[in-house]
């Protein structure tokens, strides 16, 4: 008898006509044998370091800690609208000057805030204090700080937005407003890695 | 690029008060100093396919005793493509409170006035640009008292 490799072997036959694509996928998943299952979680597990390298390198070429942001707030109208991608640069030696568009997080607050620099007061010593406001704002940020701070530091920076992508940011607000979203791409996506065959 | 300043400071308890009118005529769209160092090496329009606005700002710099470095942005304005490039404005007032950080304004012989722009794009780099000419502005030694603004 020809046994063909892959189908069949060494199982018995699944008699009769069970139609369907969810037979075949059931039927894919027990013929696989262990270790293209163990290559397959291998593969998988080297795509998502990857991606977590590029990200870290990322960190590490701007010198952001967040690098690449998504616009929440409308409060840029019309420069920057809810939902768009920010790509930021935080070099130390960059000094902050009026006009530029940073991100900033308010101490203790999560949720960072792209604003523009309207004041800046530096000393000989390197020290700087600024002030920032929203372009579509009619006042400036000091009500968004914290209880008592007039100004903000270098240290409050995440960076300076350089460059921008209009709207592809909007797939995390959707991800993050509906959850369930999130874990039918990640299902969706899993699953497309796992049983995904190279020929 | 002209601009004409009339100014005068308010004492304050803590910190001077700047009071700044001012003209801006500009024309932005035939200006040069800006472009070359920027994306539109070869021509002369700053408004082109991939830029969707312009933010605008006038800022004051200038050093005191507390500070080496001081910057105000004392007018702002957004220009969007479409708009009309050319700036004439008179006898504007400054848009936002122009505070010192302590009290370096009175006698300062040296404010500079300078427009810069925003380039904002379709998509892509987020260039800041400063326009040619730029006014220097003393301040007077003396507090304004009566002068209402």
């Amino acid at each position: 008898r020809v046994l063909r490799w892959g189908r069949g072997f060494g199982w018995p036959r699944s008699g009769g006509i069970r139609g369907g694509a969810a037979m075949d996928l059931f039927g894919d998943l027990r013929r696989m044998n262990k270790r293209q299952l163990y290559y397959q979680v291998l593969n998988f597990a080297m795509i998502v370091s990857s991606a977590l390298m590029i990200w870290k390198g990322l960190i590490v070429v701007t010198g952001s800690e967040s690098p690449i942001v998504v616009v929440l707030s409308g409060s840029m109208e019309p420069a920057f609208h809810r939902g768009d991608l920010l790509f930021l640069t935080n070099f130390h030696d960059d000094p902050i000057r009026a006009g530029e568009i940073v991100v900033f997080k308010v101490e203790g607050r999560d949720i960072p805030i792209v604003h523009r620099v309207i004041k800046v007061h530096e000393k000989g010593n390197g020290n700087i204090k600024f002030l920032t406001k929203g372009d579509n704002n009619e006042v400036d940020d000091r009500g968004l700080y914290k209880e008592g701070q007039n100004w903000l530091e270098k240290k409050d920076v995440v960076g300076r937005a350089r460059g921008f992508l209009p709207y592809v940011g909007m797939v995390t607000i959707i991800m993050n407003d509906y959850p369930k979203f999130k874990y039918a791409l990640l299902a969706v996506m899993g699953a497309y890695v796992l049983l995904k065959r190279e020929s | 690029l002209r601009k004409n300043v009339e100014d005068f400071t308010g004492p304050r308890e803590r910190s001077d008060l700047g009071f700044v009118t001012f003209d801006i005529t500009a024309d932005i769209l035939n200006g040069k100093n800006g472009l070359q160092t920027f994306r539109n090496k070869n021509s002369l329009i700053i408004f082109d396919w991939n830029v969707k606005q312009l933010f605008l700002y006038l800022s004051a710099e200038y050093s005191t005793k507390n500070n080496a470095l001081n910057q105000v942005v004392l007018w702002d304005k957004i220009m969007l493509r479409g708009d009309n490039p050319r700036l004439s404005l008179k006898d504007m007032k400054s848009k936002y409170f122009f505070f010192d950080d302590g009290n370096g304004l009175k006698g300062n012989r040296n404010i500079t006035l300078t427009l810069s722009w925003n380039v904002v794009p379709n998509a892509g780099i987020l260039p800041l640009v400063t326009g040619s000419g730029h006014v220097s502005v003393p301040f007077p030694d003396t507090y304004e008292t009566t002068k209402s603004y």
